[in-house]
């Protein structure tokens, strides 16, 4: 499980910058921390055509994007969403249902450190917010 | 010289046997803010216990006790910075005051004229001024930095002309805790006219602060980071500066009277900056806090702070695995980072094992430029950290790389 993550950290997946229109933005960062994340998908036809990622942050934060784009890759919005679901879970420490996360369970031990959290889901609040925006398109 | 054993028996978040939950307690965010003293705390509640009255208001004898406390609280802090208590106001911390000077100076501010700050300003430093710029036409421009990051006479000189404004500086630096020469600098903008601000957050809990010896115009400190309690600081400005300068806040007892064709006419000072109900426990628990550091003396603390500094500097130096960006200053504030591990890791890593520190930019977002790097671990000492508490930092930082250990050991 350390080893998942110290190889996501070292060696980053998904890690590329696009300015194609038809990929949703979103940058992640706050005040209190110095991640400094953005997010790019494509949704096409209710499903995660591409997802990318580039930026900088903690070793947490940038191994969690990392793998969230390979798990996130090619699934429906609707398979995305409850992944995501369980990952919530798992970083609440609630029951989650281990199959669906793969790698992502990686971070299970993070709420050790409940400050941490908030590193561990970035990147995938990061896609929550593009769905909210593709959803928020589709619609007009 | 500083007995922290002694000390500590005044400090209740010391009284666990020197733990936190689980983890001994070591205890090296002060210049985020820093534990409280059992007679400020004490001091702080007599306001709610003895003496609960509105101040300025009351012609009863409780409102008239509370009026004496605050008064006196007021001439205590005063005292404590060598100013006279009508150039003392309270405010709710040093954020408000140097907005209450920057949003203040607004009408003496056009296009064209220049404010002058540094790239190791804390944001409440920064942005306030910011946004003045915006309104006013005005520019911000920064004193260039020497290489080892000081702020220096010739380079403040070389930056300020017949434009310049204002010059706001941090006495202190809150990342590389490099003291300037403030008497020289506030000269320096007297000589072309500007009005000198001092951000002393940093400076003034750890040095002994004299208004009348640097000549600031104005001087903005917060009471959390000096023993003090939070919600409460100072902004000290010159009478005549006072005078002159705008209120930002209007209500309650700022003004002698007001009519319906919106006249109005506002108090003396410092009254007229202080609308609404005050935070009279605060100002007291500030009071005291200025007492207690008086008695344990800036000339003890300078030297204990510069005794632990030194002490983890060798120990970071002797462990060979960190980059450290002010072994040189010989103030309290240690500011590094453990090679190949990023500072909110390392910082975690620490904090695992009871030696809490801050990570990341400490506020001051534009020194990465300078510095050349995202974020830093920060370790600030104060009155009551000890050798233990560096030899724990220092011990810890040598092994930081296993920092994925906190998840999984």
């Amino acid at each position: 499980m350390k080893q998942i993550i110290t190889d996501n950290y070292q060696y980053p997946r998904g890690v590329k910058e696009t300015d194609d229109p038809s990929f949703l933005t979103v940058h992640m960062d706050s005040a209190s921390c110095i991640d400094d994340i953005y997010v790019q998908a494509k949704i096409e036809d209710g499903r995660v055509a591409e997802v990318y990622w580039h930026g900088s942050g903690c070793a947490i934060s940038m191994a969690s994007v990392s793998i969230m784009t390979q798990i996130i890759k090619g699934k429906t919005v609707g398979e995305a969403e409850a992944i995501m679901g369980e990952f919530k879970k798992m970083l609440d420490g609630k029951p989650y249902d281990p199959a669906m996360l793969g790698e992502a369970e990686a971070f299970a031990n993070v709420n050790r450190q409940p400050a941490r959290i908030t590193c561990a889901d970035i990147g995938w609040r990061g896609l929550e917010k593009i769905f909210r925006k593709a959803a928020g398109e589709g619609a007009e | 010289m500083i007995d922290t054993e002694q000390i500590r028996k005044d400090f209740p978040m010391y009284g666990r046997g020197g733990m936190y939950g689980k983890r001994p307690l070591h205890y090296l965010d002060n210049a985020a803010t820093t534990f409280k003293p059992r007679q400020v705390i004490e001091e702080s509640d007599r306001y709610y216990t003895e003496i609960c009255a509105n101040t300025k208001r009351g012609d009863y004898a409780l409102a008239h006790d509370a009026d004496v406390a605050y008064d006196e609280s007021r001439e205590t802090v005063a005292r404590f910075i060598n100013a006279d208590p009508e150039e003392t106001v309270f405010t709710s911390g040093d954020t408000m005051g140097l907005n209450f000077v920057a949003y203040g100076l607004m009408p003496r501010l056009h296009k064209g004229d220049e404010i002058v700050l540094s790239q190791e300003e804390h944001a409440s430093n920064v942005l306030p001024w910011f946004r003045v710029a915006r309104l006013t036409g005005a520019s911000v421009r920064y004193v260039p930095l020497t290489e080892d990051g000081r702020i220096t006479p010739e380079n403040l000189r070389e930056t300020v002309n017949e434009n310049t404004k204002v010059v706001s500086l941090a006495s202190l630096g809150n990342v590389l805790g490099q003291p300037l020469p403030v008497r020289e600098l506030a000269h320096i903008a007297h000589s072309v006219g500007a009005v000198y601000v001092d951000d002393g957050a940093q400076s003034v809990p750890h040095s002994k602060t004299d208004v009348r010896e640097t000549g600031v115009d104005f001087l903005c400190f917060s009471g959390h980071k000096m023993l003090g309690p939070t919600g409460i600081g100072v902004m000290y400005g010159k009478k005549e500066m006072l005078e002159e300068l705008d209120p930002l806040f209007y209500g309650g007892e700022m003004n002698a009277r007001f009519d319906s064709s919106c006249g109005m006419s506002l108090s003396d000072v410092p009254d007229r900056f202080e609308a609404g109900t005050q935070n009279m426990a605060g100002a007291m628990g500030l009071a005291e806090a200025c007492r207690y550091l008086t008695s344990v003396g800036f000339g003890n603390i300078r030297d204990h702070e510069r005794k632990l500094k030194r002490a983890a500097v060798d120990g970071m130096l002797a462990n060979g695995n960190a980059t450290v960006y002010n072994a040189g200053t010989d103030t309290g504030i240690l500011t590094f980072n453990v090679n190949g591990v990023f500072a909110q890791d390392a910082a975690t890593y620490l904090g695992d094992r009871g030696v809490f520190v801050r990570s990341g930019t400490h506020c001051a977002k534009i020194l990465p430029e300078f510095l050349k790097t995202q974020a830093t671990v920060r370790a600030s000492m104060y009155i009551y950290n000890d050798e233990d508490d560096v030899k724990a930092l220092v011990e810890a930082s040598g092994h930081a790389e296993d920092f994925l250990d906190v998840f999984f050991n």
